[in-house]
């Protein structure tokens, strides 16, 4: 049976690691190499580098990072963050990134989804969206925000589920549904956002945004019902281990992969 | 030597460094005479099997690895490196290397695909592959075909996902998996190990 994937997110700027509360006050929480091995010795089953970094150079230094982070660590790497082109893509997956998850630039040029999938296949373009509730709405909608890093972000008008529908006809092979809403509250998933994007679209959804506590993972995976779940802060404090998180599942039934590294 | 085939479309990299951590000398090479040349030869792969059937005609490739296999030498195929063995595929309707008699079909209806994740593979017989390794021991898979050989006596083992599949095929001096052991921490790196022992490589 196939497990439900833990996958700690880690966001990277200037090549070192930092967790934003509501996408803002960036504290540093560590050496992202060294970060990403403790996590996978852990059990973690798959990894997430957020560049949040703006300028070019800084984008090098990224490359250095995931380059020695993937021939220590053999587990999955996602990297997400200011990719713009299918170069920018070519250039993560030959240092060895498994996946690249784009956001902002999929919304302002939805071809790159289709490029990217036909140069590397659909298993390799993930597509990261951030939503948002829609103030008022009844039945309840969420609007996709672009440019999140900066300043709250921007609204695009468009609806997440629809865009979910849309970026997996183009060819995304994996979608990650972002609360705005709930992002750094650690008070939970937004798990209605999740479940109406997960039985709206035929590939597997990961869940982040909000987790605080090891219930909340298991809600984003019943009730919510994502394939995989994101999270940051419960880890990067240690309020939670990896392990723990996975007994927590384990006991309420949840497939995990409980062998750990030696 | 291991030669480990470059064809413009796999991820190469996690492989190499796998084979890096573990001692394992190797080059990564497009050219016939390098396969022909090698001790052993991967074949890794991630996409779409017409897409490398292509690159693999494209390269004239095809020849050498099926000369390759015949030779009954140690070859180890990944994920597409699998898929593509078989005698044709479901997707896009194109005809593969036919080493292994049978079909690439797509994953049942019903569940979510691409099948990503970690998944367990029962081990239906004893191999020197699973040398130390736990039945039903999770891999990292990343797929929306499965390998379906006519003959189930070189299936030696299976994954179910919506249906059970052939995750592990064995036939002679030839393995080949669905899941990536690149990508599969600790037990895939001993899956590697193991591989290379029964190819009588040795650790540098």
């Amino acid at each position: 049976m196939l497990t439900k994937r833990i996958v700690p997110c880690l966001d990277v700027k200037g090549g070192r690691v930092v967790k934003g509360i509501k996408f803002r006050d960036h504290r540093d929480a560590g050496d992202p190499v060294e970060l990403a091995a403790f996590y996978n010795k852990e059990g973690a089953d798959e990894l997430v580098f957020y560049d949040i970094t703006a300028s070019s150079d800084e984008r090098a230094i990224m490359l250095d990072v995931v380059e020695r982070t993937a021939s220590r660590v053999f587990i999955p790497l996602t990297v997400g963050g200011g990719l713009r082109s299918v170069e920018d893509m070519h250039r993560l997956l030959q240092v060895g990134a498994d996946k690249v998850s784009i956001n902002t630039a999929a919304v302002l040029n939805p071809r790159l989804i289709t490029e990217g999938a036909r140069r590397f296949g659909s298993q390799c373009i993930v597509l990261g969206m951030d939503a948002k509730r829609v103030p008022g709405s009844n039945p309840v909608r969420w609007e996709v925000f672009t440019h999140t890093g900066a300043d709250g972000g921007r609204g695009t008008g468009l609806d997440a589920i629809e865009w979910a529908r849309r970026a997996v006809e183009l060819g995304a092979g994996e979608i990650v549904v972002n609360s705005i809403d709930a992002d750094g509250t650690r008070a939970g998933y937004d798990l209605e956002l999740l479940r109406s994007i997960s039985e709206s679209v035929p590939v597997p959804v990961v869940a982040s945004g909000g987790a605080g506590t090891p219930e909340d993972l298991f809600q984003a995976v019943i009730t919510g019902k994502a394939d995989a779940v994101l999270a940051a802060s419960i880890f990067h404090y240690g309020n939670y281990s990896i392990g723990e998180v996975k007994e927590y599942l384990a006991g309420k039934g949840v497939p995990v992969r409980r062998e750990a590294a030696k | 030597m291991i030669t480990v085939i470059d064809y413009g479309a796999g991820n190469l990299r996690s492989v190499t460094n796998a084979l890096t951590l573990l001692g394992y000398r190797h080059r990564v090479s497009r050219r016939a005479a390098d396969v022909l040349g090698a001790d052993t030869v991967i074949l890794p792969g991630v996409g779409a099997a017409g897409d490398t059937m292509k690159s693999l005609e494209k390269l004239k490739l095809i020849g050498p690895v099926k000369e390759w296999i015949a030779s009954g030498k140690p070859f180890l195929g990944i994920c597409i490196g699998l898929q593509v063995l078989l005698t044709d595929t479901e997707e896009g309707g194109c005809d593969c290397l036919d080493v292994v008699h049978g079909r690439v079909r797509k994953l049942a209806a019903g569940v979510k695909i691409p099948h990503i994740g970690w998944n367990q593979v029962k081990q239906l017989a004893p191999h020197p592959v699973f040398t130390g390794i736990p039945d039903n021991t999770n891999f990292y898979f990343v797929h929306s075909y499965y390998a379906a050989p006519d003959n189930n006596t070189t299936v030696i083992g299976t994954t179910d996902y919506g249906i059970s599949f052939c995750s592990v095929l064995a036939q002679d001096n030839l393995v080949a998996t669905q899941f990536h052991p690149e990508k599969s921490g600790e037990w895939g790196l001993r899956f590697y190990d193991n591989f290379m022992i029964m190819a009588g490589e040795t650790r540098q």
